[in-house]
């Protein structure tokens, strides 16, 4: 068994893990990139659209040029990789097993591990479609594999259910090769995914959008023939008579993304709600020296925001390499945070109350669409802490807030804050 | 060529009887109509090997159930496949359903059932099974019960019959059947068989193969089960839990998967096409409502999946394993729940009834009962991994990255005696498709090493078999098409 030793070990090279390993480097510490694809990138290697890196590079770049820039400053740098290379495990000693072809199976001993898995795409058990499970039923992500990548079109007519922004993107890429997508299907009465991917995806194109409907019906044995799409209410139950059938031999699922956890949580690090570790406000699990950062945190819309995470996971893991590391100082004091009204959840799931000094940056998504609202945090005592407008809110956009620590007022001695979105009161709407 | 055996169906009943067989010294191969062996009821079923106590002891079923759980144990060791005897409870929500768990147990008892007890102390049963309901008021405990894979038993046995000598002929449907002068000519599209004996293991299929030797004192109805899967993490269960039954099924159980994860189901819904395994929007929710009578926190956000499956269920409700009027064929249908369990005691009462045919029954020399374990990376040990990888780089190369299925797995399900052809029959074999992608990344990857090793183009790989393509046409071949046919307007 090869055995290595590195200061920071970076699991996952796309854009998350490379933007942390890079920091990390330029702090002169040894750094190392395990990759599980054949080639460093991540999920950007396959959007091939353009919509990237508007506040890193302030230019408009498709993902594989956005994801370039990084790689190659990972080169310069001599930032050390391994592709082809799969971690299978990680302990809480900071042991971390891999495998790959070349080298068989190794062990890597890092003093802090930097979390980059990315995420995975919600397949149909997951929502559940009844019907047969004939060939012809693709996620969005894995049909964009097929076409961007191995070149190859799984089917001529599509229906596609989801309005995510994987679907909405597909929807034009294959009208583009000639296929025919005959619906985007949509359950809530809203688009999930960006604006812009609405108008410069579907509308363009003159695809339908069908929101308040879900495809309740698979047709076909061997091969999709069709689907049945009913309309739903607001508890999202079918509206009887509703019914209507769409032929198409191709269903793609863009029902949502999951963080992939799994090693995370076989390591014994503590798992929120929605999929992604339990972090503090220094992007740190559960397990000390153990960071987190893009899609495997929380799934994220935009890239420059992964990049951002990411830099941060980077200093924070300098950070405890330099002042934590082997010192065993409990990180004991601390404010849980709490996703309250129209909030789906919330990061960082705790605040170390010694880091109050420290701005804290806060990322949520809403559950439902708002306009003029207020997001405010609300400590254990009722009190506001920190109050900022906003015009609007989506669930398809991830907010960040950065609470300089001049602007809070959060009391020390509180045990949690609630993050809320509430409608404006009166006086202030005139402002906007 | 004369076979003294031909057997009808590779289902787990075909399957076994064809390994069973395969110990003596005789010609035998099976037809299956489907690209891969256990297609058909036996991929979707609960895959309980049952204690023997719920069928009434005036069905076959009941005997074959309680002897074929007992032969279930050596099995296992010979075959390698995942068994394991957890137990299961009959679980009472009412005062007045206790009188029948002490029926059960008692007859259960005297009919040579181990272990067999009523369970009324509610903290014991809750230490037992922590997620069962507060509502429960008594348990019938059956520790001989327990957990297999049905398909993967069923490759196991088909493996063990290749190694034996049992010829098996996959995508070869039988359409007509000839029986003259003491042998019959099963007719397939891919070309005829002659043999001695013919046994019918056809499943849902079976009047229609005994109606082709003009036999037809039986009908079969198929019965559809829905099931809902759960992630690995979504709970975990220590024993098969099911509801008091009702007259036509067993009812809606909650249980744990050898692989760690839950399902619910099935339920029962009396259909008229055979090939419906499609779920429905009221069947779900139905066994969502049955499952959480017995556990009320089942986590219905982590579904992974949901299927269905078909009982071949006879116009008698029991097993029809005869010695037909046509001289040597044997039908084994109807071969309802449980017949999984049953199965090993089914392919002795086969063996039984060739022998009175005659069939001179000699056993080999070189008989070997003993399929070896499928080596797997999630079994290794650290150093035996480190080792393997050194002979092999190909246990590296990691496929499925939920299941951690490595090329390795995959290129010896491919190989392996009646190895996987199609994506489902890779799935089926190592699971790269099983997990919490349900295939999401692995797809594209397991169709190049079948497109690979079998040596077909990416187009010809399917998803189950005929008609079933993954890929339809490569990019910028529809544009080309559009383009040249403007061309030549
Ligand atoms: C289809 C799609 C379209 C998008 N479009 C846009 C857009 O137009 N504009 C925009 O700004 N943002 C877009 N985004 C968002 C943004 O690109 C992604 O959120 C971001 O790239 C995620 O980066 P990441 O590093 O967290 O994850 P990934 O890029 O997914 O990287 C994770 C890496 O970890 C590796 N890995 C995982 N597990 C292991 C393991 N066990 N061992 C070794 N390696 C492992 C994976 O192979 C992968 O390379 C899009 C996202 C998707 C999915
Ligand atoms: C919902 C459900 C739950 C169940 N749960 C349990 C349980 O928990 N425990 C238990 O013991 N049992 C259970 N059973 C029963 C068990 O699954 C069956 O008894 C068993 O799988 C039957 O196997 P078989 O080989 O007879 O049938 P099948 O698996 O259907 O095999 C028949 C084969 O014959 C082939 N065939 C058909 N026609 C032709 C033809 N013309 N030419 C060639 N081949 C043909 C088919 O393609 C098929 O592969 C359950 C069944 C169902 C449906």
């Amino acid at each position: 068994m090869k055995k290595y030793e590195v200061d920071v070990a970076v699991i996952g090279g796309g854009s998350a893990g490379l933007a942390a390993a890079i920091i990390v480097k330029k702090a002169e510490l040894n750094v190392l990139i395990i990759e599980r694809d054949k080639e460093l990138g991540g999920i950007t290697l396959q959007c091939i659209h353009n919509g990237f890196g508007l506040h890193e590079f302030k230019e408009e770049l498709t993902g594989p040029e956005y994801v370039q820039r990084f790689i190659n400053q990972a080169k310069e740098l001599n930032i050390p990789y391994k592709l082809d290379t799969m971690v299978f495990e990680f302990t809480p000693e900071k042991k971390i097993y891999a495998v790959n072809k070349k080298e068989g199976l190794i062990e890597i001993k890092a003093k802090a591990i930097i979390l980059a898995m990315g995420c995975r795409e919600k397949t149909r058990g997951a929502i559940n479609i009844p019907g047969f499970r004939p060939a012809g039923i693709y996620t969005a992500g894995q049909a964009q594999r097929f076409v961007n990548i191995e070149g190859y079109l799984p089917g001529r007519t599509y229906v596609i259910l989801g309005s995510g922004d994987i679907g909405m993107i597909m929807a034009r890429r294959l009208t583009w090769e000639g296929c025919q997508v005959k619906a985007v299907v949509e359950i809530q009465p809203y688009v999930s995914g960006l604006l812009r991917n609405e108008v410069q995806c579907l509308e363009d194109y003159g695809i339908p959008l069908i929101t308040s409907y879900t495809v309740t019906k698979i047709h076909g044995k061997d091969r999709v023939k069709g689907v049945t799409i009913s309309k739903v209410d607001r508890n999202f139950d079918r509206v009887i008579g509703s019914d209507k059938f769409i032929e198409c031999d191709t269903l793609l699922l863009s029902v949502g993304l999951i963080p992939e956890n799994e090693l995370t949580r076989e390591a014994g690090a503590e798992i929120s709600q929605m999929g992604g570790p339990v972090i503090d406000n220094n992007l740190e699990t559960t397990i000390e020296g153990v960071f987190a950062c893009g899609n495997v945190l929380q799934v994220h819309d935009l890239v420059d925001l992964v990049t951002a995470e990411a830099k941060r996971a980077g200093l924070n893991a300098i950070e405890y390499l330099k002042e934590r590391y082997n010192q065993k100082i409990e990180r004991k004091e601390q404010i849980k945070c709490i996703a309250g009204e129209n909030v789906n959840y919330v990061k960082p799931d705790i605040i170390n109350k010694s880091d109050l000094s420290k701005d804290l940056i806060f990322t949520f998504r809403v559950k439902r669409p708002d306009r003029r609202i207020l997001i405010q945090f609300k400590d254990d005592k009722n009190r506001i802490v920190f109050k900022r407008k906003r015009r609007y809110v989506i669930p398809s956009e991830m907010i960040e807030l950065k609470l300089n620590s001049s602007e809070q007022q959060i009391d020390p001695e509180c045990k949690s804050l609630e993050v809320e979105v509430v409608p404006r009161p009166e006086v202030l709407i005139e402002e906007d | 060529m004369i076979y003294d055996v031909i057997i009808i169906g590779g289902g787990v009943t075909g399957c076994c009887i064809a390994r069973t067989l395969s110990k003596y010294d005789l010609k035998i191969c099976l037809l299956e109509k489907e690209a891969e062996i256990a297609s058909g009821t036996t991929k979707a079923n609960s895959g309980v090997i049952h204690a023997g106590y719920a069928s009434p002891r005036e069905y076959v079923k009941r005997h074959l159930c309680i002897k074929g759980n007992k032969l279930y144990t050596q099995a296992a060791e010979e075959l390698n496949f995942p068994f394991e005897r957890i137990g299961s409870f009959v679980v009472a929500l009412e005062d007045n359903q206790i009188k029948q768990l002490e029926d059960d147990r008692k007859k259960g008892i005297e009919d040579g059932i181990p272990g067999l007890e009523v369970i009324l102390d509610k903290n014991q049963i809750k230490q037992m099974e922590p997620n069962l309901t507060d509502e429960v008021v008594g348990v019938l405990h059956a520790p001989s019960a327990g957990l297999a894979s049905p398909y993967e038993l069923t490759f196991a046995l088909a493996e063990n019959a290749v190694m034996n000598g049992v010829k098996f002929f996959r995508n070869h449907e039988v359409v007509k059947i000839k029986h003259q002068d003491y042998t019959f000519t099963v007719r397939t599209y891919q070309g005829e068989f002659q043999g001695r004996n013919l046994i019918n293991a056809a499943g849902l299929y079976a009047a229609r193969i005994s109606n082709m030797l003009g036999l037809d004192y039986f009908s079969i109805m198929p019965r559809k089960g829905e099931y809902i899967l759960f992630d690995r993490n979504a709970i975990q269960l220590n024993k098969i839990l099911f509801p008091i039954p009702t007259k036509v099924s067993k009812g809606i159980l909650v249980c744990p998967t050898l692989h760690g994860n839950t399902f619910i189901g099935p339920n029962a819904q009396n259909i008229t096409d055979r090939e419906d395994i499609s779920t429905t929007t009221a069947g779900l929710k139905e066994i969502l409502e049955g499952g959480m009578k017995l556990v009320p926190n089942i986590p219905a956000r982590s579904s992974i999946r949901n299927f269905a499956g078909l009982r071949a269920v006879p116009d008698t409700y029991d097993f029809i394993i005869d010695n037909t009027d046509v001289y040597g064929f044997i039908n084994v249908a109807g071969i309802l729940s449980p017949g999984l369990t049953a199965t090993f005691a089914i392919a002795e009462k086969v063996i039984e009834f060739l022998e009175l045919l005659g069939l001179e029954l000699k056993v080999k020399e070189d008989y070997n009962p003993v399929r070896p374990k499928p080596e797997r990376f999630k079994d290794f040990t650290k150093e035996e991994l480190d080792k393997k990888i050194q002979e092999d780089p190909a246990w590296a190369r990691i496929i499925c990255r939920c299941e951690t299925i490595p090329e390795k797995e995959i290129i010896n399900a491919i190989h392996a005696s009646v190895g996987a052809n199609t994506i489902d029959g890779i799935k089926f074999r190592c699971r790269p498709g099983m997990g919490r992608c349900q295939g999401g990344f692995c797809r594209p990857r397991v169709i190049e090493i079948l497109s690979r090793e079998l040596n077909k183009p990416y187009e010809e790989i399917t998803k189950r078999g005929e008609d079933t393509n993954v890929l339809v046409v490569k990019t910028k071949d529809l544009i080309l098409k559009d383009v040249l046919r403007g061309a030549s307007e």
